[in-house]
């Protein structure tokens, strides 16, 4: 069965220059197991679309239009005091700057024990020991003892783990992981890819990975959305989307990334800016930008088409069908 | 051959970060220093680009700064078109210093917000007096404005009215105002999302080949680095581990340092490695390990390299400093496996 499933969702902000659409008809699936990843550039809609998953949106933005179903079930129209208990039970979050998420006075182990004790409704020497194991599965040494110190006590690269145990250690079916390797450095964003795609295939945790780097994608996902001046422009297999995009946008930026290897004389680039909310054109909106535009895609929205497999948001693929 | 533009010898730079010395008479705390930058040798020819990668805290910026006398050295040496510029004050010798300008990583906070770009990218020809008449200068800031892909009415506006790639334009833009030989780059793409990143790259390669400047360009990110480079630093804890042509670092890496950011940096065409290595994380630079800084996550380190600091030596072409290498028992380098998983 589709762990989660978002139809048509709009997230908008009213303002003084009138209502915004921070994310439009957003929609996507995502099933048991599976690491999906989102990307896009500094405003595309991908932290809201996280936030509007777990029910964090900021008043006054609001769902405007559409719904959010997990295991079967709305969610959307849940009260807040619902969904704090569904968030933590049954939607974990990881956040980019593990310190947001600790609390400094704390031990490491108590915030641990609280959660699982919380969820899981434990006697707390059994809550200590699963608080122990899951230090050791994301690779904490010596958890018996590291167990009862302080988040300041930790490396940035630790407390991420730290972050990532307590996400998961009530056990959710569905984790949100926001930019979770952002603030770390490379060696150490490698260990934690790795550690998310074996809790992934050991405990089938389903992860939304939202992150602008593309290596961390290739990396970790199964499959990747691509998102556009708040919609989804482009959904596939990593292999698929990156190594033969279908969407204009996604093939510019593609073509646009810096490889390690034979270096070209100049790098491909995709001419201007991706439009703020308020300037979003008519019709499509990446065609001031788009090498392939023609007269509908200035008039007409392309919807996105397809499947959860594969789907594009782009008048030329309508075009031509598959 | 060509004499370098830039030789830097010895360079240092200490931190102290002691407490007040009466805290530490009460408390009995010990003086406490960073090395950030300790002991770093190269030089750049003139035309070509050097970059310095590392992870946060290796002294990247530090290195910058010092550059561009915003800090002065503790120790060693940094020569510019012959000249001594270690131990001149700030902003001297200024008929050098005119010659050298920098791009920092951050346009947002670079930029003075309540100053028109007109006014921001002229100011360093006005304080220089390279252009003291206003109407001449606006001319030239209009030039410069179109030479970065901006056009001259985008001198009216303040810069919040711009997005981040085309604020770092305007910083650009006014770096090159003076007509600078040297630009000091640190992290001037990481504030930008990629699509913006190549044309930023694309700009800077285009400057270099129009102007012959000389870059010094600092990034954590090993594939702009590749793109933009001709020779590559790698840094450790405040020491150059590695130096050597770009293409050969990514070639034949020699330092096991470099070799693991090479296999650890998330990379589109490596998709799916299942390695969780133990790679371990850098240590506290206010401790380093002693010996070889890497030793404690060196699949290689022996004793020597717990106690002994290997000396900066050349290897055919590079510079590397580690023991295994000198010794010559370090194995030849794989090319990572391309371990991809279907799914
Ligand atoms: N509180 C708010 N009020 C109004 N608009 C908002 C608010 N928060 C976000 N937005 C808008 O919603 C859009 C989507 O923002 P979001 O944070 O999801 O982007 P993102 O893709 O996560 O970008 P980044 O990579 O910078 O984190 C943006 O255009 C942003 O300006
Ligand atoms: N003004 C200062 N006072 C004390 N310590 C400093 C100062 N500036 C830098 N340091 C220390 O010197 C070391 C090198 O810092 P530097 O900013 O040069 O690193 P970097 O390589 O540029 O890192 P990043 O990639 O995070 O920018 C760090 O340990 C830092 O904490
Ligand atoms: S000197 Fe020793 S510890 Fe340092 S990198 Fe070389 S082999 Fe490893
Ligand atoms: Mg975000
Ligand atoms: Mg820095």
């Amino acid at each position: 069965m589709t762990l989660l499933s978002v139809e048509n969702l709009t997230v908008a902000f009213p303002g003084r220059r009138g209502t915004v659409n921070a994310i439009e008809d957003v929609s996507l699936s995502i099933e048991p197991g599976e690491i999906l990843g989102m990307v896009g550039e500094s405003g595309a809609g991908k932290s809201m679309t996280g936030a509007a998953i777990i029910g964090l949106i900021e008043p006054p933005g609001h769902i405007a239009k559409g719904r959010i179903v997990l295991e079967g079930e709305r969610i959307d129209t849940k009260s807040p005091e619902q969904m704090r208990r569904i968030r933590g039970r049954r939607i974990g979050a990881i956040f980019q700057d593990p310190l947001t998420s600790l609390n400094p006075v704390l031990t490491v182990g108590d915030q641990l024990i609280e959660t699982i004790q919380t969820h899981l409704k434990l006697p707390r020497a059994e809550a200590r020991e699963r608080a122990i194991d899951w230090l050791r599965r994301v690779g904490i040494p010596a958890p018996e003892a590291r167990i009862d110190t302080y988040p300041h006590q930790y490396s940035g690269g630790m407390r991420q783990r730290v972050v990532i145990a307590l996400a998961l250690c009530a056990e959710p079916r569905l984790v949100i992981a926001d930019e979770p390797t952002t603030a770390l450095d490379v060696s150490v964003q490698a260990q934690i890819i790795a550690l998310l795609r074996r809790l992934a295939r050991e405990t089938g945790v389903a992860v939304v990975l939202v992150t602008h780097d593309m290596g961390v994608i290739a990396e970790t996902a199964d499959r990747v959305a691509v998102m556009y001046a708040g919609r989804i422009v482009e959904v596939g297999a990593v292999a698929d989307v990156l190594n033969a995009p279908n969407h204009p946008y996604t093939e510019g930026l593609m073509a646009s990334i810096p490889r390690i290897g034979p270096r070209p004389e100049i790098l491909p680039q995709i001419e201007g800016a991706m439009p703020r909310p308020h300037a979003r054109p008519p019709g499509c909106a990446f065609a001031p930008r788009c090498p392939n535009r023609m007269d509908v895609c200035s008039e007409q929205r392309p919807e996105l088409e397809g499947s959860a497999a594969a789907a594009v948001a782009c008048h030329l693929k309508a075009e031509v069908p598959a | 051959m060509t004499s370098p533009l830039l030789t830097v010898s010895n360079l240092k730079k200490t931190f102290d970060l002691s407490p007040p010395f009466l805290n530490r008479l009460l408390s009995g705390g010990n003086r406490q220093y960073v090395h950030a930058v300790d002991g770093v040798d190269f030089s750049i020819e003139p035309g070509t680009t050097l970059s310095l990668v590392g992870e946060s805290g290796c002294g990247k910026s530090t290195v910058a700064k010092l550059l561009m006398g915003l800090t002065q050295p503790t120790a060693g040496s940094i020569r510019f078109d012959g000249q001594e510029l270690a131990g001149c004050g700030p902003g001297q010798p200024a008929a050098t210093r005119r010659r050298m300008q920098m791009i920092f990583q951050d346009p947002f906070a670079s930029l003075n917000p309540r100053w028109r770009v007109a006014r921001v990218i002229g100011e360093p020809m006005k304080s220089f007096g390279l252009e003291p008449d206003p109407v001449a200068r606006r001319k030239e800031v209009d030039r410069l404005l179109e030479f970065v892909g901006l056009s001259a009415e985008d001198g009216e506006k303040f810069p919040h009215e711009f997005s981040g790639g085309q604020r770092q334009r305007i910083s650009i833009a006014r770096a090159i105002s003076t007509n600078p030989e040297f630009l000091v780059c640190d992290e001037p793409t990481s504030a930008l999302d990629v699509s913006v990143q190549a044309q930023i790259l694309n700009l800077m390669r285009e400057l270099q080949r129009e102007l012959g400047l000389t870059y010094l360009f600092i990034s954590h990110d090993l594939a702009v680095v590749n793109y933009i480079s001709d020779q590559i630093g790698v840094m450790y804890l405040g020491r150059l581990v590695e130096l050597a042509p770009a293409d050969r670092i990514f070639r034949a890496p020699q330092h096991p340092y470099t070799r693991l950011l090479l296999e650890t940096v998330p990379d589109i065409t490596m998709a799916h490695r299942d390695i969780e290595r133990p790679a371990g994380e850098v240590p506290n630079p206010i401790t380093p390990p002693a010996g070889c800084h890497f030793n404690p996550r060196c699949p290689h380190a022996t004793e020597r390299c717990r106690t002994q600091t290997p000396s900066f030596r050349s290897d055919g072409g590079a510079q590397v400093r580690c023991h295994a290498v000198e010794e010559g028992r370090l194995p030849a380098h794989e090319a990572r496996a391309q371990t991809r998983k279907a799914g």
